[in-house]
């Protein structure tokens, strides 16, 4: 018996060790390495802050829009019952069947020089491939699924009885949401948040492909750190590393928070 | 729901209905041509081969890893079940550049395996960690240990309980886990790019290979890989649904 849990206590700490934990340590290791004097040199940085700033506006952008329309998405697909529902559904998953690369390409192909809607957008002056607004897209792209899917199961298992009751009691639709429905689901929503914030900031096939990576303009954190890293800044690269697993590390624990919450209900 | 109907329309189906539009543009034959390009080839065997043996790898230490996290004890243990999502959170192109640190050149250990077939292994392992844990880990919580404490009492030695009765029950998660795993493995990209050198014929895979056809502005090249990648994923995620509806069938059954 406890030849047998040591074993398996042996084997699955080392897995972990030698994959995840020492490799994620080994990076504050080595950003320290010369003391925090060339760490601060290389945050402060302008092209790094312009990198981690676009990644900030990219997120606040893509963040709440996907969180509105991942409530209304579920929502329509738990409560109504309506033609191209199977399809929604479909959709709604794809963009975790779709390399981040290929998510790049589709959007070249519709707003790129040469795609269905290029010219036209040309002509109106507005640029989408190589700047801003086709890297909003790219995130929005492979962060949608993120809300809906953590909000769908949530309203499964409330029902539609506190719902009824209130629309009896004459609440309009708007109260409804707002007073009955939303305080139900907050911790799905909230959860589906934490997961979309996370990919937006930690996106980086994608927007790589749209942005044209033009330093200081279109490159964001994470791409920022593969510049520096192939022009041989090596505390550059691993400095702004360092912060967004930092990031990441707060993700982790504020995922372990909410869902802490939720099993108290 | 028309908002939602809208949103997905505008953001996801317009833009992959413009990729599946190129590739019809260019017709049958340039997309057979694209897809069996000597380095198309090449890229796409690495790309299923070190998919299929992350599976049975994933398979194994994830299964062993929810094991230890459902029946074990020791402090510590909570932090290391938060930890095991870190991949998910963690930027992959600093996924990459973690694993250089320790097994790249200029290693701590001596370990230097940059620029090989085994680092896009160990990249993709670390992107793809999480998937069987997770799904295997509820699955062991909720079941019944009266089974397989029957199984003991009437003489079964260990590995037989937990292959006859723990496997069979285990099985639909593990195999849905896998999928989860290999759909993501063979679109990963940032990771991989970083790690692998992208060496054509060598360490060359697919999403690396498309990036560089966009670069090099070859769209209908790159369209009809896409196309290629997107498919095979797309039946991978058939077959989960599938492992899932057969799980559900057991679970009625028992």
């Amino acid at each position: 018996m406890t030849a047998r849990r040591w074993t398996v206590r042996l084997l699955a700490l080392g897995y972990l060790s030698a994959l995840l934990f020492i490799p994620v340590a080994m990076i504050a290791v080595r950003t320290f390495q010369n003391g925090i004097g060339p760490v601060w040199t290389a945050i402060t940085d302008p092209n790094t802050v312009h990198a981690l700033w676009l990644t900030l506006q990219i997120t606040l952008i893509a963040v709440p829009l996907n969180t509105i329309f991942g409530i209304c998405a579920a929502i329509a697909i738990v409560r109504y019952d309506f033609r191209g529902k199977a399809l929604l559904n479909a959709f709604i998953a794809l963009p975790f069947a779709l390399s981040p690369v290929v998510v790049g390409l589709c959007l070249i192909l519709t707003y790129g020089r040469t795609g269905w809607f290029g010219a036209d957008l040309a002509n109106q002056g507005i640029q989408v491939i190589f700047a801003l607004p086709g890297m909003v897209l790219a995130t929005i792209f492979v962060s949608l699924p993120f809300v809906a899917r953590e909000v769908i199961p949530v309203l499964r298992e409330i029902g539609t009885e506190q719902e009824q009751a209130a629309a009896t009691l004459g609440a309009s639709s708007a109260q409804t949401f707002f007073r009955v429905t939303l305080p139900a689901i907050r911790w799905g929503v909230v959860y589906g948040v934490v997961l979309t914030t996370a990919r937006s900031i930690g996106e980086y096939g994608a927007v790589a492909v749209v942005s044209g990576r033009i330093i200081g303009v279109t490159e964001t954190a994470t791409i920022h750190v593969n510049t520096a890293y192939q022009s041989f800044d090596k505390v550059g690269a691993y400095s702004t590393a360092l912060v967004l697993a930092v990031t990441a590390l707060s993700t982790v624990l504020i995922m372990n928070l909410v869902n802490t919450r939720r099993g108290e209900g | 729901m028309g908002v939602a109907t809208a949103w997905v329309s505008i953001i996801v189906l317009l833009p992959v209905a413009a990729l599946a539009y190129q590739a019809k543009l260019g017709g049958w034959d340039s997309f057979w041509t694209a897809i069996t390009s000597p380095d198309a080839v090449a890229a796409l065997k690495l790309t299923l081969g070190v998919a299929f043996v992350l599976v049975v790898i994933n398979a194994v230490f994830g299964t062993l890893i929810a094991w230890m996290l459902v029946r074990d004890s020791f402090p510590g243990l909570g932090v290391i079940n938060t930890m095991i999502d870190l991949p998910f959170a963690l930027p992959t192109i600093v996924a990459g550049l973690v694993l250089l640190i320790l097994y790249g050149p200029g290693s701590p250990i001596g370990v230097n395996i940059a620029f090989t077939r085994t680092a896009v292994l160990v990249a993709l392992l670390f992107e793809t960690l999480p998937f069987v844990v997770r799904s295997v880990q509820p699955v062991l919580m909720e079941l019944d240990r009266e089974m397989e404490e029957a199984a003991a009492s009437l003489g079964a030695p260990p590995f037989a309980v937990f292959r006859r009765v723990v496997l069979p029950t285990l099985a639909p998660s593990i195999l849905s886990g896998c999928g989860l795993a290999f759909a993501k493995a063979i679109g990963e990209f940032g990771s991989v790019s970083l790690i692998s050198g992208n060496l054509p014929f060598s360490t060359q895979v697919m999403s690396v290979l498309i990036y560089g056809q966009i670069e090099s502005d070859n769209v209908a090249g790159a369209a009809a890989l896409s196309i290629a990648l997107l498919v095979i994923a797309l039946i991978v995620l058939l077959l989960i649904g599938v492992a899932q509806r057969w799980g559900m069938r057991h679970e009625d059954a028992a």
